[in-house]
């Protein structure tokens, strides 16, 4: 079988859990087919951290650092990926299920003539033929997906393989973009970014706040427990359109999808729309005066209540419980 | 200045999914379809840039792959204000299928905006878009939650972690849109019903391509255990079950 080609994307040089996930998912399916995993980083990413991906078992680290490809140009990316898994022989090309992902991926199965499925669930159900699981119909539906072409491109669904270590010896190898950045097309001309917050996409845990919050005033005591949880607040579509929280936080079908360990929805009434972007937490809990909503044949603990009432008892059993381990 | 709008057939959100009873396919019968979110999405945008005539835009123009089953969703895309539409007369089997369809199609046609969706809400592909720049040799910005015009100038905001970058891509590109690109998707007028039937709708037929991915089975998400309910007044239970049981605090 021809190698594995793990696409290892930093934020700001660093990885993040989404990357290492990767890197244990192709590891593995190198394993199972008796071939070679490598790694691929594009951008500045120091040695220190580089080193960081062969404690999830890959052996081979190749670094393209060229100050050119410090913002992300979705040709240029994809013409580094796609000549390294040529020179290398990759039969499978890995990404994490990242927006950057979304952005190269597709490009890259172009340049490969490889089929491509994203955001897949599970370890493939069979390497010849090659078939991979993912969730369609936001959930709704689990489907096996066959790869018909020589080459394949797949992208790992956030938290759907976990990491494990499994430390080797590794070597780092730089190389040149072999792409001519002068023809870049795309110029970054300015950016915004919140710092020191939990973001959404990484957290463990996250709170949620719908309607049922009844005003933008109400959320001190949701942003309370987020604080003391280490988690990321969000909401639901109106919430957010209605100007109470930032688009950012707006999770669902629409706005973001999220798979954190933890998912508190506080006067959410389960829309299947707001459902889709949270199925995949591994646990719901839901606060809504109506045992009736929809939310709790979602969720895995609930309480019919007032979040008003709820919350205040709440917060301070999360204390009780973080000043006792 | 000319804007193309990719748009893809989709069952309206709140469909039921069954499988047929051999779990080879989800049974589509009596399904509502509809534009898919984002495509309505980006089309609203495109009519609105082009409503300011300082931008130029004289044509917008919604094309997608699809049988004659897709045709009421084209058609309610002129309701809503395309120009005119194209529908390449195949089955839409994958992504990479659908966009060697449409390159072939607009490869002559000089577009200098491609709008695409982040994902089909059906089958959350995530990829045509991306694959369409690349056959067209085209740069794209993906994760694209606004779009301004300034003169010869184009500029987007791209979703990055914890906020956006600007990017000014050289036109012609693609973007591939997300939530923000418009408020709300616009519903068609009496009038705009009316108008549409005389706009041209071209049919053309497929060049040869395969489909590289190919779906073989499916499956039922599994069951969700019953939800626990913990009693309001004793909301420090839920912590004892989220620490004890759940593992999770
Ligand atoms: C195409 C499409 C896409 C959509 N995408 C999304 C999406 O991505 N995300 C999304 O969230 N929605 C989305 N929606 C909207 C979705 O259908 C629902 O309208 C929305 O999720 C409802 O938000 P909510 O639960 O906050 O509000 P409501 O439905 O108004 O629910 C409020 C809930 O709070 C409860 N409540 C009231 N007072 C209290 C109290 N004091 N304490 C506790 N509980 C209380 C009520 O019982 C109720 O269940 C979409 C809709 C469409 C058509
Ligand atoms: N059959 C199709 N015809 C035209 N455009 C499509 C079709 N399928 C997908 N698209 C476009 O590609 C985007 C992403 O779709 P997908 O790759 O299917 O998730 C959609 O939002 C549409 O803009």
């Amino acid at each position: 079988m021809n190698k594995i080609l793990i696409y290892t994307e930093n934020f700001d040089g660093k990885f993040k859990k989404s990357t290492f996930e990767a890197v244990c998912y192709g590891v593995e399916i190198a394993r199972q087919a008796g071939t070679e995993a490598i790694a691929l980083s594009i951008g500045d990413v120091a040695e220190s951290e580089l080193i960081n991906l062969s404690k999830y078992g890959v052996a081979r680290i190749l670094t393209c650092n060229n100050p050119m490809l410090s913002t992300l140009d979705n040709q240029a990316y994809a013409a580094v990926i796609s000549q390294v898994a040529k020179s290398e022989g990759a039969g499978i090309v890995v990404f994490s299920a990242s927006n950057t992902s979304k952005a190269v991926a597709p490009r890259v199965s172009v340049k490969l003539n490889a089929g491509l499925v994203f955001s897949v669930s599970g370890l493939p159900k069979s390497l010849n033929p090659f078939v991979v699981v993912k969730k369609v119909f936001h959930g709704k539906a689990f489907a096996d997906v066959m790869i018909k072409s020589d080459v394949k491109v797949i992208s790992i669904a956030q938290n759907s393989f976990g990491v494990r270590e499994n430390t080797t010896e590794a070597v780092i190898e730089s190389i040149s973009a072999g792409f001519d950045t002068s023809a870049i097309k795309t110029k970054v001309t300015n950016v915004e970014k919140s710092t020191g917050k939990v973001l959404l996409n990484d957290a463990e845990v996250v709170v949620s706040g719908g309607r049922g919050m009844k005003s933008p005033d109400n959320w001190k005591p949701l942003e309370e427990l987020a604080e003391l949880l280490g988690a990321a607040t969000a909401c639901s579509r109106p919430v957010s359109d209605e100007g109470w929280r930032p688009h950012s936080e707006h999770v669902g079908q629409t706005g973001k999808i999220v798979a954190p360990n933890l998912y508190f929805a506080f006067g959410i009434s389960g829309a299947i729309q707001h459902v889709a972007g949270v199925s995949s937490s591994k646990f719901i809990v839901a606060v809504n005066t109506d045992k009736e909503a929809p939310i709790f044949q979602a969720a895995d603990y609930g309480i019919v209540g007032d979040v008003q009432k709820v919350l205040p008892p709440l917060i301070e059993a999360v204390k009780k419980l973080k000043s006792e381990v | 200045m000319k804007i193309l709008i990719c748009i893809s057939n989709v069952p309206d959100t709140t469909t039921k999914i069954k499988l047929t009873g051999d779990n080879k396919a989800v049974d589509l019968a009596n399904v509502q379809w509809i534009i898919n979110p984002w495509d309505e999405l980006a089309l609203t945008r495109a009519l609105e840039l082009k409503e300011n005539t300082a931008n130029a835009i004289d044509k917008v123009t919604v094309i997608t792959v699809g049988n004659a089953g897709a045709e009421p969703t084209i058609r309610k895309a002129l309701a809503i204000g395309a120009d005119n539409a194209i529908r390449v007369n195949t089955d839409p089997k994958d992504a990479w299928l659908v966009a060697t369809q449409i390159a072939n199609a607009v490869k002559s046609e000089n577009f200098d905006i491609i709008l695409c969706g982040i994902e089909s809400s059906d089958y959350n592909g995530s990829a045509m878009g991306g694959m369409l720049s690349e056959m067209l040799d085209l740069p794209s910005v993906s994760s694209v939650s606004k779009i301004e015009i300034e003169g010869a100038k184009v500029k987007v905001n791209r979703e990055i972690a914890g906020g956006f970058e600007t990017v000014e891509p050289s036109l012609p590109f693609v973007a591939i849109v997300q939530k923000g690109i418009a408020k709300e998707p616009r519903i068609p007028s009496m009038r705009g019903i009316m108008m549409a039937r005389q706009k041209p709708l071209t049919v053309l037929e497929p060049v040869a391509a395969d489909a590289l991915t190919g779906f073989v089975n499916y499956e039922p998400p599994m069951p969700k255990a019953a939800c626990k309910m913990v009693d309001a007044d004793n909301v420090a239970q839920l912590v004892d079950l989220l620490h004890h049981e759940a593992k999770i605090i």
